[in-house]
């Protein structure tokens, strides 16, 4: 099949950017998306120019770098990562606009390329367990109800990827936040600093520059692991009973 | 921010986003209890004059010797003021918190899809403007009077009769309800997930009770001003 690709192209932090027409011919169908812009990053190599920058690692939809929204939509028309999107799901003479994700906690480095660090610097104010927790337990010496490991298990595959924050008409991180609350406040290793972990995520995704959660649901709908809306309640709740509580 | 003291934390915290919109739930929640209440006494229209102008009366005494006259009704106004302003106050903090989220420069080029957001969800912000000019336009023609279209009258079902025959009045007012109810629709759904309420398996029951919430609401208000209309009530 033959495409022709809108990409954002961006020299670097400071450059304005604008969007580039190319026409990649040859596709095959069952390419994944990021190996059809390898096929024209290769074509333009050789043409002498600077190849799209994109970022991206494991390539089995689980480190979470690929992210960039397609036609409008994060990771484009299918709910999961770009690397397991695969050009099955256009048809040939499609025209496809790829976009690096907008919100002003990230910043775009090059291209399609931006610095999620702000991510990090959430996980960094809490989204941990200080405890020094040794050798690995017996399996069964901590018994957790099968409802609360699911829903910590389901939070915990959060990638990181930051598709909810793209889709997020405020460009709210609530769903990224919320889901690390919810994994460790599920759990029994999570309990003596719950209450302080979302007090201080809440405090960084805030300062970060994220907007405001209004609970329109487009994250969720576009999650590639799918973390439900519910987190967010549940992240809500866990705030508003710290600050009641006023324990710490 | 993540090395500084628990206390200073929690001071943070009561300013957070999260904060925020936990005081536009519980404002919210006060106005919608207050416009069921509100819905329900103007269908006291179709007892007659008597009838509605008597409620109207009762309202201005509730409460009296132990409050003086209309003392009740200015702690209700009270609150309600409050809850207006402390609502509107948060809506627009939040509002140009998320403009700064995604500032001019950093939009997207292409017009972004929706996946499979509402249409109410979507109009909060500019629906809420248009009942804050609606509440300050309506307190204007059926409380004070100060705009009377079809006459002024001393009596509360006058006011009403006289207006409601006029198909511009109607209209104003069917345009404000129905922008009601999608504020309550997305707004009620949206409050009890702010408040911590919501689950997986309760999302589909909260949703459809807020649909139902606002649609009893919108109905409930555009009855009588109709019944007007239409001559049922005269
Ligand atoms: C200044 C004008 C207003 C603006 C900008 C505004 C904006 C908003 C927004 C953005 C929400 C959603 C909160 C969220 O999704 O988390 C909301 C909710 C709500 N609004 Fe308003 N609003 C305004 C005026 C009003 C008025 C006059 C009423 C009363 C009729 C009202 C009643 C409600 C209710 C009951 C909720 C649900 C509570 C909630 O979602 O937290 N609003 N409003
Ligand atoms: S919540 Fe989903 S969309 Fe958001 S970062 Fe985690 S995996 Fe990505
Ligand atoms: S490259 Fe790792 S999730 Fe796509």
């Amino acid at each position: 099949m033959n495409i022709t690709l809108r990409v954002w192209r961006q020299k670097g932090r400071g450059d304005e950017g604008r969007m580039v027409t190319y026409k990649v011919e040859d596709v095959s169908q069952d390419m994944s998306f990021l190996e059809m812009l390898d096929v024209l990053n290769e074509k333009l190599t050789l043409a002498g120019e600077d190849p799209v920058a994109f970022d991206h690692d494991c390539r089995e939809g689980i480190c979470g770098a690929c992210g960039v929204v397609i036609n409008g939509v994060a990771h484009g028309p299918e709910t999961t990562t770009t690397c397991q999107l695969h050009m099955r799901s256009f048809k040939d003479g499609d025209v496809i606009d790829v976009e690096p994700w907008r919100a002003k906690a990230f910043p775009v480095i090059k291209d399609l390329v931006v610095d999620r660090g702000a991510f990090d610097r959430i996980i960094q104010a809490g989204g941990y367990i200080s405890a020094p927790t040794g050798t690995a337990p017996d399996a069964h010496a901590n018994p957790i109800p099968k409802a609360d490991a699911d829903r910590a298990f389901d939070a915990a595959t959060c990638i990181g990827c930051g598709a909810c924050v793209a889709a997020c008409p405020n460009a709210s991180g609530m769903l990224f936040t919320a889901a690390k609350v919810t994994h460790l406040g599920m759990l029994p290793q999570g309990q003596p600093e719950r209450a302080a972990r979302v007090v201080k995520m809440v405090n960084q995704h805030d300062e970060e520059d994220f907007g405001g959660c209004t609970n329109i649901g487009e994250c969720a709908a576009v999650c590639p692991k799918g973390i439900p809306l519910d987190t967010i309640s549940q992240l809500n709740k866990d705030l508003l009973g710290a600050l009641a509580s006023g324990k710490l | 921010m993540a090395n500084s003291t628990l206390t200073k934390q929690r001071s943070t915290a009561f300013k957070s986003t999260v904060a925020l919109k936990s005081a536009m739930a519980v404002t919210g929640g006060i106005l919608v209890l207050f416009l069921i209440v509100h819905m329900y006494g103007n269908l006291m229209i179709f007892g007659g004059q008597e009838v509605f102008d008597e409620y109207s009366h009762h309202i201005r005494v509730i409460g009296e010797p132990m409050l003086p006259p209309e003392g009740a009704l200015w702690i209700i106004r009270i609150v309600l003021l409050a809850s207006v302003l402390i609502h509107a106050y948060a809506a627009f903090t939040l509002w140009a918190r998320a403009r700064r989220a995604r500032p001019a420069g950093q939009r997207y080029q292409t017009r972004r899809k929706p996946v499979q957001q509402t249409y109410a969800s979507r109009t909060m912000r500019w629906g809420g403007v248009i009942l804050a000019l609606f509440v300050i336009y309506h307190i204007l023609h059926l409380t004070t009077n100060n705009i009377a279209p079809g006459g002024a009258s001393d009596s509360p079902y006058e006011r009403v009769v006289n207006g409601f025959q006029i198909w511009w009045v109607l209209l104003t007012y069917l345009i404000a309800m129905i922008a009601v109810g999608f504020h309550l629709r997305h707004g009620i759904w949206s409050a009890t997930q702010t408040l911590g309420a919501n689950k997986a398996s309760r999302q589909r029951v909260l949703n459809i009770t807020a649909t139902a919430i606002a649609l009893v609401i919108t109905v409930g208000f555009l009855i009588p001003p109709f019944s007007v209309f239409f001559g049922l009530v005269s």
